[in-house]
């Protein structure tokens, strides 16, 4: 992964759209965040090969970065990125990294179903 | 530690055998007794990575496989079996089905004693799934061919509620092995392992106890 580039994420999220696209999408405070800190709320969502077509899809802010894609009946959104990869299979991955490097967010767009 | 005919470990997760019984495990290798691994996941909602991260949410799973297998390899697990559920997904799969093929596993290996969490007090859903599931396989067996179960559990409220682990391994001896098998899984606890190097040279008291006991609580039926 490496720090967002904005130019070649906004690229890469042009690429997918009005096409059928499998997303992958997750928040996640740790499975142990409540047990450390029992007044933590622990929250997060995941949904992985949802099948979606989008015809805008836009990368904003200064970072870390938000990505908002309007697909046929609503939005996808996700807020919190700070890394990008385009990986050897094409898909464009977009995570959002704490300090300590834990993932706390994840968007991803393929065109064929994630493994 | 008792000589065991066979050992079976159920875990959700590949380093889950690390922190808490590998030097359990360690022991029983080296008195001769064949261990069985069954590791549900692999880990592939870890939010481990690296900082900075070196690998990603896809490639993750491949890393955290080979972390797996080294860390078998270093302990002398001899059947690592991977049964590729998928990370935190355990406690939304059928019951009946997962139990179903806990007791497959249960059967073939006919393991003396089978090492999973405690469920209910394991912390992550995916351990007391897991743990539940194979309380659930066991539980179908008659009485009498019932392997000894051993769990572990971790959660804030498990002394209170069940009382003192009743049982204790010291496992110092094979302490070495345990934490080269800490090691193997770098991915997740590299970070972690950055402030416990100088407690270990330092043979800090709390650190020590950490590391060479290993607490398990007999599971009644």
């Amino acid at each position: 992964m490496e720090y967002i580039d904005v130019k070649n994420v906004q690229d890469a999220i042009n690429r997918f759209a009005n096409k059928n696209v499998y997303i992958h999408m997750e928040t996640t405070n740790g499975a142990y965040a409540s047990h450390h800190d029992q007044s933590f709320f622990s929250a997060g969502a995941y949904i992985r090969n949802a099948l979606v077509r989008y015809e805008l899809g836009k990368i904003t802010g200064t970072g870390p970065y938000r990505v908002g894609l309007k697909i046929n009946l609503g939005w996808i959104y996700a807020e919190g990125l700070t890394h990008f990869e385009i990986d050897e299979e094409n898909h464009l991955l977009l995570a959002g990294h704490d300090s300590n490097g834990k993932l706390a967010v994840a968007l991803e767009i393929s065109s064929t179903p994630f493994a | 530690m008792e000589k065991e005919r066979h050992v079976l470990v159920v875990f959700p997760h590949p380093d889950d055998e690390a922190f808490g019984v590998s030097g359990t495990i360690a022991t029983h290798v080296q008195n001769g007794t064949p261990v069985t691994y069954a590791c549900l996941t692999l880990g592939e909602m870890g939010r481990n990575m690296g900082n900075p991260p070196f690998t990603n949410r896809e490639n993750l799973p491949k890393i955290r496989k080979q972390e797996l297998q080294e860390a078998a390899r270093v302990l002398g697990i001899q059947d690592l079996r991977m049964l590729g559920y998928r990370d935190k997904t355990i406690e939304f799969e059928d019951d009946e089905k997962l139990a179903a093929s806990m007791l497959a596993i249960i059967e073939e290996v006919n393991p003396s004693l089978i090492i999973t969490f405690y469920p209910g007090y394991s912390v992550h859903p995916d351990h007391d799934a897991t743990g539940a599931a194979v309380v659930r396989a066991v539980e179908k067996l008659p009485a009498a061919a019932r392997p000894t179960l051993h769990c572990v559990a971790f959660s804030n409220n498990c002394v209170e509620e069940l009382g003192e682990a009743d049982i204790v391994h010291d496992i110092t001896p094979v302490a070495d092995k345990k934490l080269a098998a800490i090691r193997a899984h770098r991915s997740q606890t590299e970070q972690m392992l950055i402030g416990m190097e100088e407690k270990l040279k330092n043979q800090d008291p709390q650190t020590m106890v950490w590391i060479n006991n290993e607490r398990f609580w007999t599971y009644t039926f």
